[in-house]
Formats: C-alpha cells, structure tokens, sequence
C-alpha cells in the first residue's frame, strides 16, 4: 500500500459507522516496547536507529494484522502527509520532527499503528471509534505477544518494560479516551472535572495530545501512571474514572435543556445556520460548530445518522485534510474558504433541526 | 517571614502550587508562573503531572559521574533530558531512579504482562551458551566424560527448544 492510497481509503475514524457513542468518540491504548541491547532512539546515533528501524519494521510488516497496509521510512513522507496522519491519530507530532531512522507501519483499516524510533523503538498503538477497551486492549495484546515472538524487548522483573523515560516504565501502557464534553464546558465545569481527574492519577490534554488546545470541547483522559498494577487494572481504573466522567457530563446536558434551554438550543441553531451558510470558517471555529451539532444529535434535534458526519468532519476540518482534498498549497485563509464551502455543501443535505424532541 | 516557596523547575520565587494525590501519597509541586505556563498547567488541556514530578525531581544533585558501561550516558545526560539512553542504564542509575518511581508511579515494582516467551528465549540461548563454554573447557582439559555429558545436556536443550533454538541470538 501507498501513503497517498492508505490517505484516500476510508479509515476507523473517517469513515466510521461506529459513531454511536454519545460522549466516547475514540479508545485508544499504546504500548512503549524497546529491544534489549540497543541504545534508546534519542541516544542512537543514526546508522544505529536506521537498523533498529529496518529490523523492527521488518518484524511489524510481516505480522498477519499488518498485511497489505503500509510501511514507510519517515523521511520520505511530505509535510502534507504527516498532517494528515496526526490529524487521524496515527502518529505523533514528535514523530514528525524525527531526522533520521523513524519509520512508520500502519495496518490497511488504520485501526493499528506502530511508529518505530519515536521516542522508543517501537510504539505499539491500536485506536477504535466509540467506547471499546476490550475490544482495543485484546487487539494490541495479541499485536504485542506476536511480536515478541519475533523479538527480544528490553524487560526486567521488577520494573517491568523499560522505555526511554521512567514516566513510562513498568506496563508501558498509555489508555485513553477521546470524550466530547460540550455541556461540561458550556457550565463552566470542565477545570473542576479536570482537577479531579489529576488528583485521581489520571491526565487531561487536548485534542492531538500534550499542549493542544481542547476546540470542539474534545478531551483526552488517560491514565499516568505505569508501574505497580497490571494492564488490567490500569484499565479499569480509567474505565471507572470515564464512566463518572460520562455522567457528569449527561447530568449537565440535562441541566442546561431543563434550566436554560433558549440559551443551549439558540447555540445549536446557529452553529447549523454558520455551517450552512458560512463563507470563512477556520478550523477552531469549525470545530466548535461541529461540536455543537454533535450535542444537538445526542439531544434528539437531528437524526442519529448525523453522528457519523460530524465524527467524519472533525476530522477532515483540519488543516492538512482541508489542503489534501483541494489538492494544491493554500494559505490559511485559504483553507479557511474552503473549509466553509465543505461544510455548506455537507449541511445543505442535513435537514433542519427539530427542538420539540430534546425540550421534552 | 518565611522563605517564599522555589520553582521545582528553575529556582525562581513559585506562585503555582499543585498537589496531587495517588494512592493516598501527596505530591507537590511548586512552579513560577513562567515554567506553569509553559507546562501547560494554566491550559487543563495540556497538563500531565507526571511529566513535571519527573522534571521536578531530577533537581536533586546528579549522583557524581556515574556512567553507563553500555551506552555511555551519564548522570548529567539524564538531568538534561529526563530519558536514559539505553535499557542497560536502569541497572546503574539505580540510586537515581529509585527515589523518583515512589513519586511518579503507584508502586515501584512490576506487575503486568510479562514477555515468557522471550524470557525463555533468553534463558534457554544464555543455558546453550554455558554449555558450550563447558564443554570447550572440558575438551581442552581432556575430561572427555564431562564433555560427552555436556554433548548430550546442549542435543537434549536444543530438541526440547525446537526449531526457536537460535531465536535469543
């Protein structure tokens, strides 16, 4: 498979019919693994990384989950392309800006990545639409074990996997889920929600993970800590800390339709007038129209067939996406035209909304 | 009036101070609003605790010139960056890390998934290695018993590992 033909065929997260979750648009759990007896990626000079590059990559491409997807050397991917991969969760930014001897294998339905030379030598990473850690972590389970088949991960008895940093050590696992929490933010309770999950072992970061901002009122939660309980464990602990979340997050949607319905309907009515009928939208902005339609189908003022638009266009909104499919360079503001001229056409065919359902 | 409170991170007078509990331990840090911004601590969104305590705690003077007889990497190399250059160095940086998972993580020792298969790999490919060593020595020393005792442990050692023998290499 080529880069350019894994970007046009439809993925988990672009063409999903999974959509189904109110709140949970996307599980994902990754796990750090490192070959004994060789230098961490950050360390290694560059014939060293390339090696470890060719050997795991060879290792990665030939497992069975791995067949006819994609395996390429960073350094021969454009700007362009590496946008668009960050925008679909695929890889990380850190990736993007690595020199030399990073490499990349993604599966044909872009649901299992794995980057090699990231800050480990492998970074093992499975992502599902909706509210699925089961599903997620048998997945990358078995992706792990098969490949340990192939090769020997750095591991000791006592502290477990080790990685480049001791932040990851032990299991290694990074859990998270991406939660839309509109009706958190709009009551102005998402820094309450956020200091409890701190204080409950659990990070808070934005939409493309540490330092993004948070548009489209898109959260990830996920576990911090690595070393003293088991993958299991872990899991179920964030699950629980999700579960709460998800409630909180219900109780307050219900809230604002009991208390201020005007002032949450009105939000919803104009975001599907801009989408409609806007001619400059940046993806911030976008994001948050997007959102608030997201919010309007969960309530019942559209069709629950729209989700899947909405999770689809959070998507294709941003930037590399928009460029992508108008297939030239473009500026900002650009993009910013044809990011509206995308959103009127896909909003044209979505019909009016209907507010009896969700004011009942 | 008492000594105002230090940025964990640079030292400069902290006016940001966190407090998190994991496990019924409280961990604090303190930052200067400079170091808490850039941190991300101001923006919920992109704030992880872990990150910081790490970073806080390798304030600490550096334990002398320790190096990594594998890798090279120094005491000082890890303050820097606050990763190890290879998975060697977790046994000589051991008096540096130790007093930093009781902060960073819920418990200091491992219990998840192990890698057996690998595990066994090793063991097996490092048993082989011995015997083969054995059994050099023993043909030097001309103590033809033991080497024809260690012909067959090595024949044995290999049919019970199949055809995964070489793997661990």
């Amino acid at each position: 498979m080529k880069i350019n033909e894994l970007i046009d065929s439809p993925s988990e997260l672009t063409d999903t019919a999974a959509s189904k979750s109110a709140v949970v648009l996307m599980t994902r759990i990754r796990l750090a693994r490192n070959l004994a007896g060789h230098p961490f990626p950050g360390w290694a000079r560059d014939t060293q990384k390339r090696d470890i590059r060719d050997q795991c990559m060879q290792a990665v491409a030939a497992l069975p989950q791995m067949k006819r997807g994609l395996a390429i050397p960073v350094e021969t991917l454009d700007e362009l392309q590496k946008q668009i991969l960050v925008e679909r969760h695929l890889i990380s930014r850190e990736l993007c800006h690595a020199k030399a001897g990073s490499g990349i294998v993604i599966s044909k339905d872009q649901s299992c990545v794995v980057m090699v030379n990231e800050e480990d030598h492998l970074r093992i990473q499975v992502l599902r639409a909706g509210f699925q850690f089961k599903k997620v972590w048998n997945t990358i389970n078995a992706l792990d074990t098969d490949l340990e088949e192939h090769m020997d991960f750095a591991f000791s008895p006592t502290l477990g996997y080790l990685s480049a940093c001791p932040t990851n050590l032990g299991t290694a696992i990074r859990a998270s889920a991406m939660m839309h929490l509109p009706a958190l933010v709009i009551s102005a309770q998402m820094e309450k929600v956020v200091r409890a999950v701190n204080q409950l072992g659990m990070a808070v970061r934005g939409l493309f993970g540490e330092g993004s901002d948070a548009s489209g009122s898109i959260f990830q939660i996920s576990n911090q800590t690595t070393l003293g309980e088991s993958e299991e464990e872990i899991i179920k602990h964030l699950h629980g800390v999700l579960n709460t979340i998800i409630e909180q997050e219900l109780n307050a949607r219900e809230r604002l339709v009991g208390t201020e319905p005007n002032k949450l309907f009105d939000k919803i009515g104009r975001a599907y007038g801009i989408l409609q009928n806007g001619h400059l939208l940046n993806s911030g902005e976008a994001m948050n129209l997007l959102s608030l339609i997201r919010l309007g189908i969960d309530l019942g003022t559209f069709a629950d067939t729209q989700r899947a638009l909405v999770d689809r266009l959070f998507i294709e909104c941003q930037p590399g996406h928009v460029q992508h499919a108008a297939k030239g360079a473009f500026d900002p503001a650009q993009r910013d035209v044809l990011r509206a001229d995308r959103l009127r056409s896909e909003f044209a065919k979505v019909p009016s909304p209907d507010f009896t359902h969700a004011a009942k | 009036m008492a000594n105002p409170l230090k940025c964990d991170l640079c030292s400069k007078p902290a006016t940001v101070h966190l407090t998190q509990i994991v496990n019924s331990k409280i961990h604090k840090v303190d930052l200067c609003e400079a170091c808490a911004q850039a941190k991300g601590v101001t923006d919920p969104s992109g704030f992880s605790l872990a990150d910081l305590l790490l970073k806080a705690s390798l304030n600490p003077e550096p334990t002398g010139d320790v190096k990594c007889t594998a890798c090279g990497f120094t005491a000082q190399d890890f303050k820097k960056t606050g990763r190890f250059g290879c998975s060697d160095c977790y046994t000589h940086f051991t008096r540096l890390l130790e007093p930093m998972l009781e902060t960073m993580h819920k418990g200091s020792a491992h219990s998840g998934k192990v890698p057996q298969r690998a595990l066994d790999r090793r063991s097996l490919y490092e048993r082989l290695t011995r015997l083969e060593t054995d059994l050099d020595q023993a043909i030097k020393a001309e103590r033809y018993e033991d080497a024809a005792r260690y012909r067959d442990e090595i024949t044995q050692v290999r049919q019970s590992a199949g055809p995964q023998e070489n793997a661990g290499k």
